[in-house]
């Protein structure tokens, strides 16, 4: 990367760690409210 | 001739499999166009003549920026349609778009500084577009503070409807700070009205990850939108019989 590779794979690897954590983050999410409905609809 | 009728979609009930069945799609679409991307970003587009292999920033940093700054738009277009039609999926939407839009607007500003340390020999300046940029991240986190703190949906949804409409005046700030004000940060790399200033490979590269971002944003928006629509439809009868099938 020509001396720039901290900078050049520090910019891409932010990127792929943000992107890669938020949908482990949603899908923690909506397994929770899916277990919460799955509760609901069995005391209903 | 079939039309689309809209209004049967504000309906959290029938938005809810709707959203569902676009993930997959939006989401194998984001898979290719990354792919595509990332292979032109690193193994087709040349190098810089000025900035080396260091400009390859780019093809994250003016994709993050745009999204950073359309998904407030795309916020506040949602909270006027909330108030005109008083419709509950606005709400929805509007706070399903929130967290997304700072995680871009947090990683516009990262991969700026860590593009402006080797070019301009400093991580940061106060100047236009840089402030204004670190403003809309703030307004971010203030839809999102404000926004938990209000336990009343209907409430919720109106502050913050309130909040991105009076706070997106900030999108032309930022979008024209480098016309406006003398700055460090370039002019604009692609304008409506100008010939691109850059190699057509870096262009192509750059406006396939914007779109991989899009792809990205529409997918991950939808997946959040569905969660809130359980979160606050849970005593519904609809989601009782309906929404895990």
């Amino acid at each position: 990367m020509g001396g720039y590779g901290l900078y050049v794979w520090g910019s891409f690897g932010i990127c792929a760690v943000a992107m890669i954590i938020e949908p482990i983050v949603l899908n923690a999410r909506n397994q929770k409210i899916r277990r919460q409905v799955k509760r609901q609809g069995g005391q209903w | 001739m079939s039309m689309v009728n809209w209004f049967k979609y504000a309906s959290p009930a029938s938005f809810y499999p709707l959203a569902g069945k676009l993930i997959p799609f939006f989401s194998a679409i984001t898979a290719i166009l990354l792919a595509v991307g990332l292979w032109i970003s690193f193994f087709m587009a040349p190098t810089d003549f000025q900035q080396g292999e260091g400009y390859r920033i780019i093809f994250v940093h003016v994709p993050a920026s745009w999204m950073s700054m359309f998904i407030y738009c795309v916020m506040a277009f949602w909270s006027a349609l909330g108030f005109i039609l008083n419709t509950r999926l606005s709400g929805m939407m509007t706070q399903a778009l929130a967290p997304t839009g700072a995680m871009f607007a947090f990683l516009s500003l990262v991969t700026g500084s860590l593009w402006g340390k080797p070019m301009w020999g400093t991580w940061w300046v106060w100047d236009a577009r840089l402030t204004s940029q670190l403003i809309l991240f703030f307004l971010y986190l203030g839809f999102l503070a404000l926004t938990s703190a209000i336990d009343d949906p209907r409430r919720r949804d109106k502050a913050g409807a309130i909040l991105s409409l009076v706070g997106v005046v900030n999108i032309p700030i930022i979008y024209f700070s480098v016309i406006w004000w003398n700055t460090l940060h370039q002019g604009a790399t692609v304008s409506m009205t100008k010939a691109p200033t850059m190699a057509h490979t870096m262009l192509m590269g750059m406006l396939i990850m914007a779109l991989a971002f899009w792809g990205y944003t529409i997918a991950i928006v939808l997946k959040r939108v569905r969660c809130i629509i359980l979160e606050r439809e849970i005593a519904s009868e609809w989601v009782k019989k309906n929404a895990l099938e």
